[in-house]
């Protein structure tokens, strides 16, 4: 069969560098970055993600069928995530008209008791 | 050989070849829907980490930083081995596939233990598993809970497939010693490989997402 | 085309090896036209419920299919039976409002997950998809079996649930409804519904890849019938959507039992975060039931226009778009739920885009008919009964994705009416379509046809009369799942139900005549209709491995001369 064969050193390199990124990912957490530490965090985790996937999942070797498929994915969970925020994130620039506030039934009724979920 | 090569080409497909392509492709398509089970998971994270940031950041400072490194690196290390394992399928080479797939399992249920007994243990006696405990009853106790809810249910899915793949690891390791797999037949181990990869690579997103908000400084 | 069956001698004695494999007292029987042996094909290729229940040929799945969802069809058929029988009164003529909530429910729940989605897929698309691009089996036939397991155990489940009690959010599980404030089965449904999706999405996964790695040789991508297209953007949809509902269930499921609050407001949950993770799977799902019955109506248009298609690509292209262009419109389904006005607006806009790739189908049909030779045999009537009625439940949801529009109808039965009119009016349509065209390859028999052409008419004016007057409904103020209305709408209500019982007798008919046929139908050679399409060109029943040598493709699809 034409699969590739990777030679064990690339492996070990790789594994050394996630190791590496990893320590470094805990050592920034303790570095005052303000709103920055998320951003930091997240890019280093995607240098690993990226890592597992060039190498232990032999992108880098791999076919443009594969490849898309890869990049389909996240763009679809881009997707759901970027349209659901556009919701949440834009729902205080309309704002509430006087007295909407508070609901005039009271509060909602209690849930059924004694009842087992299922 | 050619009998060997033979009984490894299913009827549907006409040569090894394409057999390897469709089971590879197959199992790539198999994780963009994993990527898509997560990522309603992250999806919900992401907005009430947003909406909630002071108590998302209260609850992950209750949680043990050194732990969630040391588990990262036995994940890491256990995708070493995985990736070797697969090589030495790719390349014939029994007894190495049997010994990584070994240290595969091991480190994977080393992984689990960790989580378990020093995390989630931990947390149910501090009385912080929604739920069943949950008494912390500090600044913002509500978003806490809601906190502990996501990490409780991701790191829980991510458990629940760390345990299918040791599952189905120990599977291939009675394969294995049987001699049954070799640069003509090694179509499940890496299936499983990319599988497990993947598994480390959502262990790469959650680490840092749920131990490592609002810094630690 | 009708049915030559008086000379046929049905009173032979049976051979031996005529003894196949038993189901439901149904014996199917093979006979070339006029010799009394038997050729060997998939049907009694090997006899016992073992063959059956293990086997991994994807004709025989595809029958095992068929009889599974011909059963919930039939149980969602019969809520809805009594549902319009319920609404005959102003005030309910049979069920309390508690037992009414359950009965929409169930009739949802059942014809959305285990019907609709699975129809054509399923059946059609596990018998075709191979034959089509000349392959001897999916990619993974096991994995194929295995689908139909899960469909069943997830069937268990929900009717499971069904039966001891019942559950009443409606299909949809909407929170803190479904998570906080009721005590029924909601989460052995909810259950039932995560173990099916896990069968969508291998059936889909198991597509793609067989599209993708075992088409013949000569079968380019643009040489492939219309249907295949079809199928690979539906599966496109199982595979990127479905996993989200399952994930989306397991936390309604969580919040039930660990009363934790992810949807819940008191914990600072927000409901709306569940509708967008459902709405997110569950507006591509109506696409995944939509688009493979498009896919048939380009395969029976051009077989009975005798023509080739017109615009192939864009046909093509258009399945496409529609599978990716409907993750982006799920908003539409939550503009008065609270949802932000400018994100309402976003989704609006979107939604009026993904009409378009379905109007440049319904022109390029059209067109495809212009000059053709038209004959009006049973599939080409449930052809032009779906454009034409698709046409109209299309038009109706651009009003619905008209923000200011919906907030009027939103929740009437004009919705109601829209998409019971692309479910039943199209997909319904599409899938009987598929079953009167593919039925002679799919048993060797045929049916009678002008017994079919009764059948399709009567499902015509009965499909009409029941949801015509729902728009009607809705527009004026009806609100959907409600048990009771008010007395002035009492005159629609019965028309509504008058509709249903005719297409009720409508649906009977058809199960009796393909029925009689397994038994007394004449056989059908390889290709009774003359269509072009690698399917045809082998025995009917197919052998088990489809092909006695793999084809060599050189002619384009739809080479109608």
């Amino acid at each position: 069969m034409s699969a590739h064969v990777v030679p064990q050193k690339l492996y070990f390199i790789i594994f050394a560098a996630l190791l590496a990124m990893t320590a470094l990912t805990t050592g920034m957490a303790y570095v005052d970055l303000g709103k920055w530490n998320t951003v930091v965090a997240l890019v280093i985790a995607c240098c690993k993600a990226t890592l597992v996937v060039l190498f232990f999942m032999h992108w880098k070797w791999s076919t443009h069928l594969v490849r898309v498929v890869i990049v389909s994915a996240l763009l679809w969970l881009a997707i759901l995530i970027s349209l659901t925020c556009t919701d949440f994130f834009s729902r205080h620039w309309t704002p509430v008209p006087q007295g909407w506030g508070e609901t005039s039934l009271g509060n909602p009724p209690a849930p059924p008791a004694n009842a087992l979920p299922r | 050989m050619s009998d060997h090569a033979a009984s490894a080409l299913a009827h549907q497909f006409e040569d090894l070849d394409q057999q390897h392509e469709a089971a590879s492709f197959g199992m790539w398509i198999f994780l963009a829907t994993e990527v898509m089970f997560f990522g309603g998971l992250f999806a919900g994270y992401t907005i009430y980490r947003n909406l909630y940031q002071p108590g998302f950041a209260a609850g992950s400072h209750m949680l043990n930083v050194t732990i969630g490194a040391i588990n990262t690196a036995v994940l890491i290390g256990s995708s070493l081995t995985m990736a070797l394992a697969v090589r030495a399928a790719q390349t014939g080479k029994r007894n190495a596939l049997v010994t990584f797939l070994i240290l595969t399992i091991l480190l994977g249920l080393a992984f689990i233990l960790i989580k378990l007994t020093l995390e989630w243990r931990h947390d149910y006696v501090e009385g912080l598993a929604p739920g069943l405990n949950f008494t912390f009853a500090g600044a913002h106790a509500k978003s806490v809970e809601l906190f502990f809810f996501f990490y409780f249910t991701m790191t829980g899915v991510h458990a629940a497939h760390m345990v299918v793949g040791v599952g189905i690891l120990s599977y291939l390791l009675v394969q294995a010693w049987r001699g049954k797999y070799g640069p003509d037949r090694f179509n499940m181990v890496e299936g499983t490989g990319l599988y497990w990869h993947f598994v480390d690579i959502v262990w790469i997103f959650l680490f840092p997402l749920l131990y490592l908000i609002g810094g630690r400084y | 085309m009708g049915w030559h069956g008086k000379q046929e001698c049905k009173c032979r004695v049976k051979t031996p090896a005529e003894r196949l494999g038993r189901r439901e007292g149904i014996e199917i029987m093979t006979t070339a036209a006029a010799d009394t042996e038997t050729r060997v094909n998939y049907l009694n290729a090997d006899y016992g419920i073992k063959s059956w229940l293990l086997t991994t040929d994807h004709k025989r799945i595809a029958i095992l299919y068929l009889l599974s969802i011909s059963m919930f069809f039939l149980l969602g058929g019969i809520a809805a039976v009594l549902i319009r029988l319920h609404l005959i009164e102003p005030n309910g003529a049979i069920f309390e409002p508690g037992a009414y909530n359950k009965l929409f429910s169930m009739h949802g729940i059942i014809m959305v997950f285990f019907f609709l989605i699975p129809s054509i897929p399923a059946v059609f698309g596990n018998f075709l998809v191979p034959m089509m691009i000349g392959a001897r089996d999916l990619a993974f036939p096991r994995i194929n079996l295995l689908s139909w397991y899960i469909y069943v155990i997830g069937g268990a489940f929900t009717l499971y649930a069904i039966i001891w009690g019942g559950v009443d959010t409606g299909w949809t599980f909407y929170t803190p409804l479904s998570t906080t404030y009721l005590n029924t089965n909601v989460i052995s449904a909810a259950l039932g519904v995560f173990i099916a999706g896990f069968s969508s999405i291998l059936t889909g996964l198991n597509f793609v890849v067989t599209i993708h790695k075992m088409r013949a040789p000569g079968m380019t991508w643009f040489r492939m019938p219309l249907f295949l297209w079809a199928m690979y953007a539906t599966s496109l949809i199982q595979i990127l959507g479905t996993p989200i509902v399952a994930i989306t269930l397991v936390l309604v499921a969580l919040e039930r039992v660990f009363h934790v609050g992810v949807f819940d407001p008191a914990v600072g949950g927000d409901p709306i975060l569940f509708q967008h993770l459902f709405w997110f799977y569950s507006h591509p799902a109506v696409y995944i039931m939509i688009l493979p019955s498009m896919g048939v109506v380009s395969e029976l248009i051009t077989c009975f226009s005798r023509k080739r298609i017109f615009g192939y690509s864009f046909v093509a292209f258009s399945s496409v778009a529609i599978a990716v262009i409907s993750f982006v419109v799920w908003g539409h389904h939550m503009f008065v739920s609270g949802q932000s006005v400018y994100a309402g607006i976003v989704f609006s806009m979107l939604s009026f885009l993904v009409a378009i790739p379905s109007a440049v189908k319904v022109f390029n049909w059209t067109a495809t008919l212009y000059k053709g030779s038209i004959s009006y045999q049973a599939p080409m009537l449930y052809a032009f009964g779906f454009i034409g009625l698709f046409t109209m439940g299309g038009l109706t949801g651009l009003f619905l994705a008209t923000l200011a529009v919906d907030t009027h109808v939103h929740d009437t039965y004009f919705v109601v009416g829209h998409f019971h009119y692309i479910m039943v009016g199209g997909a319904m349509m599409g899938y009987l379509g598929a079953l009167h065209f593919w039925w002679p390859k799919i048993t060797g028999r045929l049916y009678p046809d002008g017994w079919a052409r009764l059948a399709a008419a009567i499902i015509f004016v009965g499909f009409n009369l029941t949801f015509f007057p729902q728009y009607m409904l809705g527009y004026l103020g009806m609100p959907r799942r409600y048990a009771i209305y008010p007395p002035e709408f009492q005159t629609l209500n019965v028309l509504s139900s008058a509709g249903a019982s005719i297409l009720a007798v409508g649906y009977v008919i058809p199960l009796i005549y393909f029925l009689w046929s397994l038994k007394y139908g004449p056989a059908a050679g390889p290709n009774p209709w003359e269509a072009k399409g690698l399917e045809w060109q082998t025995a009917s029943p197919p052998p088990t491995e489809n092909f006695a040598q793999i084809p060599v493709v050189t002619e384009e699809a739809y080479d109608y001369k």
